[in-house]
C-alpha cells in the first residue's frame, strides 16, 4: 500500500515481569490509508487498546515495544526521542478515549483546554486560537460554541463531552486518529450521533482512523476495513463486508455468530466455548486452537500466518471457505 | 454565594457557642477558683465575700451567659497566677506565636509541595528515593528531639544561630514583630524549621500520593495524547487537581501549628502562647486555659472557612453544588 498514512509492521509489545517478558502484542501488521477507517475488534484483553496506545507512543513501563516499527507517512515514529514524539502526538496523531466523563480535566474550562492544545502545536496568538476553538466546537456540533468555551466539563452531558473530546483530539488537525471505544460509554441514541459525527469528520478531513471497539454494529456502520484481534495477534483482516459476510477464520465466524440480530430465527445466540487465554498461558501454535471446533493437529504446533483469500487475509490452516449458511445466520 | 457564606458563618457561630460552654465548664470542674486565688490563712467569711464578688454564687446559666458575654468583649477575666487581665497576657504573646506559625507554614508549604511534585513525577528516581527516605525521619522523630538536635548542631557546635528567645523585636502599636530585625529573623529560623518539619513531610507525602493518583487518570492520559508539554501536564493539570485534599490538610495543619506550638516554644523558650499555656496548666490558671481554648477554636473555625472558600475557587463543581 503506497498511500498508507499509518503503517504498522511486525509490532511486538512485551511487559517485563519477574518471570520474564510477557508478549501482549505478538507481531501484528496493518496499514491505514488516508480517509480510511480501520476497525479493530476483539474481546477484552486481545490487545486492541494497547496497539492504539503504541501508535500514539504512550506505552508505559513495564510495557515496551520490543520489535517492529510504526511509520507515519513514511517516517518512523516508534523510536523517536521523547520530545519529538510529544510533538507528533496531537499534531499528527489524535486520540479519542472511551469515557468522555473522565477524559477532560474537571477543573479547567473547555475553552482553555482547547486553546492550550491548539497553541501547543501551532504558533497562534491567544485570540486566533480562541477563534479556532469556537470553529472546532461548531464543527463537532456544539450549539452556542462561543459561550460554551467558558463552561467546565461537568456542565456538559456525556454525548456533548465526547464531542468536546473529539474537538480536542482534532484541535491540531491530525492525519491519523486513534479512537479507542469512542461510543462504548454513551447511550445508544447518542452513540449513533457520535458515529455519524466521526464519519463526517473522517470524510471532510481525509483522516485515517483506527477505530477500536468490540461493537460489530459500530464497525459495520463506519469502518471500511476491519482487523480481528485475538490474544495479541491479528487473525483476520479485510474489507468490512467481506469479513462480516464471509468470515474465513473460525474465531471471526464465532464472533459474528455471537451478535444478536433481529432477523435471526435462532432461539439462542451461539457462543464461543472457553475464554481467551491469559498472556502467560497462550498455547503453542494457533492461539485459538483450544476453543476452535475445526482444530487440526497442525494448529497445536505451528503458528498460522496471515494468508490471502480473495480480498481478505486470515491466519488459519483450515479456513472457512465458500458460503456457510450457519455463519450468515 | 452570599447565602452560602451566611450559612457557613451561622455554623461557625454555633461551633463557637459550644466551645464556649465547654470552656466555661472548666471553671466548674477544675477545682475551686477561690482556693486557687487565696492563701491558706484567709478565713471562710473572706472567701465567701470573694465568691460573691466574683459572681460564683449566681446560677449556672447566669454565670455561663456572663462568661460568653464577657468573652464577646474580649474579657476573659484575671489570670490567677499573673494577676493581670488574660486578654493582655494573650495579646502580648499572640504575635510571637503567629509569626512563628507563619514562618513554619511557609517553610512547610514552600518546600513540601515542590518535593511532593518531584517525588510524584519521578517516582523511581534516585533523588526521589533519597527524599522519601529522608522524609521518614521528619515523620518519625519527635519535635522536641529535632529541636534539641538543631540547637546542638547550629547553636552549640557551629554558633550560627541563637538557641532561645525571639531576638530583638520592633513594636508596631500592639504588635511586636521579630520580622524586621536581623536577630529576630535569625532567632526565628531554628524554631520555624523544628515546627514546620513534620508538616513539611506530611504535605510532601500527601502531594506525592495525590500526584501519583492524578497522573493515572484518563484526563492526564488524554493531555499526553494531545501532545501537551510535561510542564503543562504536571503543573497546570496534575498539580491543580491534587489541590483540594492538599488544601484541606494544609488548613488543618496550620491550625495545629498555631494551637499546638507548645513543644517547640518550650524547647526554644519562645515567648508565645504555647509557653503561656504550659505555665497556665502547671498553675491550674483556668481563665488562661479557657481563653486559649476559645482562641484555638476561633483559629480552626476561621481556617476551615477559608479552606472552604479556596475549594470553591479551585473546583467549579463545588461552586455548582453550592448554588443549588
Amino acid at each position: 500500500m503506497t498511500d498508507s498514512v499509518l503503517s504498522v509492521r511486525d509490532l511486538v509489545i512485551e511487559f517485563a515481569t519477574r518471570r520474564g517478558p510477557l508478549r501482549a502484542i505478538d507481531g501484528i501488521s496493518f496499514d491505514i490509508a488516508k480517509g480510511e477507517v480501520l476497525g479493530v475488534v476483539g474481546e477484552s484483553g486481545a490487545g486492541k487498546s494497547l496497539t492504539g496506545t503504541a501508535v500514539i507512543g504512550l506505552v508505559e513501563p513495564p510495557g515496551r515495544i520490543a520489535s517492529g516499527e510504526i511509520r507515519l507517512a513514511g517516517r518512523r515514529i516508534d523510536n523517536l526521542p521523547r520530545d519529538e514524539m510529544r510533538k507528533v502526538r496531537g499534531k499528527q496523531i489524535g486520540m479519542i478515549f472511551q469515557d468522555p466523563l473522565t477524559s477532560l480535566d474537571p477543573l479547567m474550562k473547555i475553552g482553555d483546554q482547547l486553546i492550550e492544545t491548539i497553541r501547543t502545536h501551532a504558533a497562534m496568538t491567544w485570540a486566533q486560537a480562541r477563534d479556532r476553538a469556537v470553529f472546532l466546537l461548531e464543527e463537532v456540533g456544539i450549539p452556542a460554541a462561543a459561550e460554551r468555551l467558558m463552561a467546565h466539563p461537568h456542565e456538559f452531558s456525556g454525548g456533548m463531552r465526547q464531542r468536546v473530546v473529539i474537538a480536542l483530539a482534532l484541535a491540531a488537525g491530525p492525519d491519523v486518529v486513534v479512537a479507542d471505544e469512542p461510543t462504548t460509554a454513551l447511550d445508544v441514541s447518542v452513540q449513533a450521533q457520535i458515529i455519524a459525527l466521526l464519519r463526517r469528520l473522517t470524510r471532510d478531513h481525509g483522516m485515517a482512523v483506527m477505530l477500536i471497539t468490540h461493537d460489530m454494529g459500530v464497525i459495520a456502520q463506519i469502518a471500511d476495513r476491519v482487523a480481528v484481534m485475538y490474544a495479541g495477534r491479528i487473525v483476520e483482516i479485510g474489507p468490512v463486508r467481506e469479513v462480516i459476510g464471509r468470515p474465513h477464520h473460525p474465531y471471526t465466524a464465532g464472533l459474528m455468530g455471537s451478535i444478536p440480530s433481529l432477523r435471526s430465527d435462532h432461539a439462542r445466540l451461539r457462543q464461543i466455548p472457553g475464554s481467551m487465554p491469559r498472556l502467560d498461558a497462550i498455547p503453542q501454535g494457533c492461539a485459538f486452537n483450544p476453543r476452535c471446533d475445526r482444530v487440526l493437529d497442525r494448529c497445536r504446533v505451528e503458528r498460522p500466518q496471515l494468508a490471502s483469500f480473495d480480498r481478505t487475509a486470515a491466519a488459519c490452516f483450515d479456513p472457512i471457505l465458500g458460503h456457510d449458511a450457519e455463519v450468515r445466520a | 454565594m452570599s447565602s452560602y457564606l451566611v450559612r457557613r458563618l451561622l455554623e461557625a457561630i454555633l461551633v463557637m457557642v459550644v466551645v464556649a460552654i465547654v470552656a466555661f465548664t472548666l471553671f466548674r470542674f477544675v477545682g475551686d477558683p477561690v482556693n486557687q486565688m487565696v492563701g491558706q490563712d484567709i478565713g471562710i467569711a473572706e472567701r465567701d465575700r470573694l465568691r460573691a464578688e466574683l459572681g460564683l454564687d449566681d446560677g449556672l446559666l447566669v454565670q455561663c451567659g456572663r462568661f460568653i458575654w464577657n468573652a464577646l468583649h474580649f474579657d476573659f477575666g484575671i489570670s490567677y497566677k499573673f494577676r493581670a487581665p488574660v486578654t493582655d497576657l494573650i495579646a502580648a504573646r499572640l504575635p510571637a506565636t503567629l509569626e512563628l506559625s507563619l514562618a513554619a507554614s511557609i517553610f512547610a508549604i514552600a518546600a513540601g509541595i515542590p518535593l511532593g511534585v518531584h517525588t510524584g513525577i519521578h517516582r523511581d528516581g534516585a533523588l526521589s528515593r533519597l527524599i522519601m527516605a529522608g522524609s521518614l525521619i521528619g515523620v518519625s522523630l519527635p519535635t522536641f528531639l529535632i529541636g534539641i538536635l538543631l540547637i546542638y548542631l547550629f547553636s552549640v557546635t557551629l554558633h550560627w544561630l541563637p538557641s532561645y528567645g525571639r531576638g530583638e523585636v520592633v513594636s508596631l502599636g500592639f504588635w511586636q514583630t521579630g520580622f524586621l530585625t536581623g536577630s529576630g529573623l535569625r532567632a526565628l529560623i531554628l524554631p520555624a524549621v523544628t515546627l514546620g518539619l513534620f508538616q513539611l513531610t506530611l504535605v510532601m507525602r500527601l502531594v506525592r500520593s495525590e500526584m501519583l493518583e492524578v497522573l493515572r487518570t484518563d484526563y492526564i492520559r488524554f493531555a499526553r495524547a494531545r501532545g501537551l508539554t510535561d510542564r503543562a501536564i504536571h503543573f497546570r493539570h496534575a498539580l491543580k487537581n491534587t489541590l483540594v485534599p492538599v488544601v484541606t490538610i494544609i488548613g488543618l495543619q496550620i491550625g495545629s501549628i498555631i494551637a499546638f506550638s507548645i513543644i517547640t516554644e518550650t524547647v526554644f523558650q519562645w515567648p508565645g502562647m504555647g509557653l503561656l499555656f504550659i505555665q497556665a496548666v502547671q498553675n491550674a490558671d483556668i481563665p488562661i486555659m479557657a481563653a486559649y481554648l476559645l482562641l484555638t477554636a476561633v483559629i480552626f473555625v476561621t481556617i476551615n472557612l477559608i479552606v472552604d472558600l479556596i475549594y470553591r475557587a479551585i473546583d467549579p463543581r463545588i461552586r455548582m453544588s453550592g448554588r443549588v
